[in-house]
């Protein structure tokens, strides 16, 4: 018995539930060289037919971001420091959110090692998004697509003064979200199954940097990246490993797919 | 204990001849009977009576229902859940307040005709069925709430667990889950012991109405006679009931709490959260059964019969009981939570104490923990009944902030300062008036319809009590007859 070694990040009260700490896809952000300048929002956006929700809804907590940059000020004028902390779904490999959802749309994908969220199968009790530690999670208020001009100035007859083109854009890969249901960061899973049947269609595997994230792609310092974490030998697997990675809320034993390199 | 057996008529006069006024045996509901036929005769017309007073409550009970509950909801549901107030991070907001105060609201009923039924205190008799009718529509409002918050309640089925073609069962991880099923066994629980205790009754009724009345009770009555063996089977049935229903009561409220305390939540991940919300639920309902009796007896004819002065004192004597178990696990919580010292805890309990809803903390504390011992302890208080409903209300106000503290406020604080934002409810407000007047919409219909008052129930208690000697009181009692 004394020979035994117990992997305390696999055994808890849900140890069952819980997988190898290290998925199959992660994801580094080094806070060094980070400048929060929000590509990142807007490419996310883009590829993933986020909502326009308007001014007001916006101003009220309501932003329909999957990426966020967190904005903490440091000090006291005149020697104040910036810090920013881009914030996504951590993809956890013992997520709070999974077991809470009365109809199972929020379960783990085993081929991915990811956390899905199944649009169709969502009800809106929003208990995933109350249970997400790093609040990463948004909800669909309206029909913000129906409606892209929502938010906007309108004439008196009630026309809308200004067109936004944007709805035009939508990505045919990813499903466009109505009213009353939950979405998140995917981890852009539509790129990872791009990716995955051109290899299969090559015979071969995925090759670390084949294709990357919307955000780690927009990304104009190269703060965020994106690869293989179960390859030792992949950029993002090296990056992790270095002396500045931490884990964010490491102590809930979330066991976070995103390491953040500490500012050095 | 020494056991003197004065059966009723001639209670005997007590020694002390120098309080006669206040000792006079017939102030007490057990000790002043009525003929039956006399006492029926008046149920049967505190149900017909009605006045201009009545229609006019009942229309505009019925233009709130209609513009702020299915109004309302159906804009919300056609809109989206953006008319509301809810959002990041406090993605619950009032109407999961709504749904913790109707449950709560629901308990005394089933607290007031099971465990006082099966701990045989008299004082219950006239005002079970008022309690019990608490708990249906209650419960009713609570469902409503529940299916208001969902984001898409068009699909709320996909929440019970029907067979379907892909085998897609709900999970039964959630507690959400696990809500739904003690919620839906203590609504079918409690209507079945709200209806048996109501059968003898309604076969009163039948026997004397009728036209369309004479119908709905002769539907209702279920061919009730009045045999020995009727009565035999239902005194069975209601004892099982009785019994049964007391560890769903505690199931329910203990699993509405889970919600929370289950969540990984600064302030909410409690382990004494089970009790604590019981003893809340008891809290607000008994309260709030001190309010339906005062609306009862000074509304309804003949109400001042069979709701004394006696029975607002043991109701402010169980509220004042509850009131020091509810601040026990009230401070049991707080404190050891402020004792544990965690970064996150201690910020939270910072912003209930200073934070823009400070002032629903402080009259929490003042509502519910501080006021209500300062004030039961007297006799006088206790049975003034206007007095003790006003106590009722306080309570009632106090337990609402509590649920709305546990809820948007404590919501508010996450790990993630970065999202801090303060809920505002906004069609909320309208939803919620629109519960409220349902719940006295219905009351007011079931006063009409049923007998508020277990006529028979207080016909037994009256016929077959004995006197208990309880240190230096006599305690009516019906043990001996069973």
């Amino acid at each position: 018995m004394s020979g035994m070694t117990v992997d305390l990040n696999r055994v808890g009260a849900k140890g069952a539930l819980a997988e190898e700490a290290e998925g199959k896809w992660g994801m580094t952000i080094d806070m060094d060289v980070c400048t929060g300048c929000q590509a990142c929002v807007a490419a996310c956006a883009m590829e993933n037919n986020l909502s326009f929700v308007g001014e007001e809804d916006a101003g009220y907590g309501r932003t329909q971001h999957w990426i966020r940059i967190e904005r903490f000020w440091d000090g006291e004028f005149p020697n104040v420091k910036t810090n920013f902390q881009p914030m996504l779904c951590q993809q956890c490999g013992h997520a709070p959110c999974e077991p809470v959802c009365p109809v199972f749309a929020t379960p783990h994908s085993n081929a991915e090692q990811l956390n899905l969220q199944v649009y169709n199968r969502c009800v809106g009790t929003r208990y995933c998004a109350n249970n997400c530690p790093y609040q990463v999670r948004s909800f669909n208020w309206r029909d913000y697509h129906i409606e892209p001009n929502l938010g906007n100035e309108r004439d008196v007859d009630g026309a809308v003064k200004i067109v936004f083109p944007l709805h035009n854009q939508f990505n045919p890969d990813v499903t466009v979200r109505r009213r009353g249901i939950m979405e998140k960061c995917t981890f852009c899973i539509q790129r990872i199954h791009k990716a995955q049947d051109k290899a299969k269609a090559e015979g071969r595997e995925v090759e670390d940097g084949e294709f990357t994230t919307a955000c780690a792609q927009a990304c104009p310092a190269n703060a965020i990246v994106f690869g293989r974490i179960d390859h030792e030998e992949s950029l993002v697997s090296q990056l992790a490993h270095q002396d500045r990675g931490v884990k964010h809320l490491e102590e809930l034993n979330t066991l976070p797919r995103i390491t953040y390199l500490k500012e050095g | 204990m020494a056991v003197t057996s004065k059966y009723f008529p001639g209670a005997e006069k007590p020694h002390e001849a120098h309080h006669e006024e206040e000792d006079d045996p017939r102030q007490y509901l057990m000790y002043d009977p009525k003929p039956r036929g006399e006492m029926n005769a008046m149920v049967m017309e505190s149900m017909h009576a009605t006045s201009w007073k009545f229609w006019l409550v009942l229309g505009i009970l019925v233009f709130l229902v209609v513009t702020c509950f299915f109004y309302a909801w159906g804009y919300m549901i056609a809109e989206g859940l953006g008319v509301a107030g809810v959002m990041r991070p406090s993605y619950w907001g009032i109407f999961l307040v709504n749904t913790v105060f109707w449950i709560g609201i629901s308990h005394a009923g089933t607290f007031i005709s099971a465990i006082l039924r099966v701990f045989k205190a008299e004082f219950r008799r006239p005002f079970t069925r008022a309690a019990e009718l608490m708990t249906t529509f209650g419960l009713i409002q609570a469902g409503a709430s529940i299916f208001m918050h969902l984001g898409r309640v068009w699909l709320a089925y996909w929440l019970f667990p029907l067979p379907n073609a892909r085998q897609l069962w709900p999970n039964f991880h959630s507690p959400l889950m696990w809500d739904l099923l003690a919620i839906t066994t203590y609504v079918l629980g409690s209507t079945m012991y709200l209806f048996l205790p109501l059968i003898p009754d309604l076969a009163m009724a039948r026997d004397r109405s009728t036209g369309w009345r004479k119908i709905f009770y002769r539907v209702l009555a279920l061919g009730f006679r009045g045999t020995e063996g009727e009565w035999r089977h239902l005194q069975t049935a209601m004892n099982f009931f009785a019994f049964a229903i007391i560890p769903v009561m505690f199931s329910v409220h203990t699993i509405v709490s889970w919600d929370f305390a289950m969540a990984m939540r600064p302030g909410w991940s409690s382990t004494v959260f089970g009790p604590y919300f019981v003893l809340g639920a008891l809290h607000s309902g008994m309260g709030a059964v001190a309010v339906v009796l005062f609306i009862m007896r000074t509304t309804m004819k003949h109400m001042d019969y069979f709701i004394r002065k006696e029975h607002f004192d043991a109701l402010g004597k169980l509220m004042l009981i509850v009131t020091f178990a509810y601040s026990y696990f009230f401070f049991n919580d707080y404190i050891v939570q402020w004792y544990g010292g965690d970064k996150w805890t201690d910020t939270l309990l910072h912003w209930l104490e200073e934070g823009p809803m400070a002032w629903m903390f402080y009259q929490l504390l003042l509502f519910n923990i501080i006021l209500p011992p300062l004030l039961l302890w007297n006799k006088k208080i206790r049975e003034t009944p206007w007095l003790l409903a006003l106590i009722g209300l306080m309570i009632n106000v106090g337990m609402y902030w509590e649920r709305y503290l546990i809820i948007p406020v404590m919501l508010t604080i996450n790990r993630m300062p970065f999202t801090w934002k303060l809920y505002e409810p906004r069609i909320e407000i309208f939803l919620t008036i629109g519960t409220f007047s349902m719940f006295l919409l219905f009351y007011m219909i079931a006063s009409r319809l049923i007998p508020l008052v277990p006529v028979w129930e207080v016909q037994e208690g009256q016929m077959t009590h004995t006197l208990r000697k309880v240190g230096k009181a006599h305690v009516p009692t019906v043990s001996e007859f069973e």
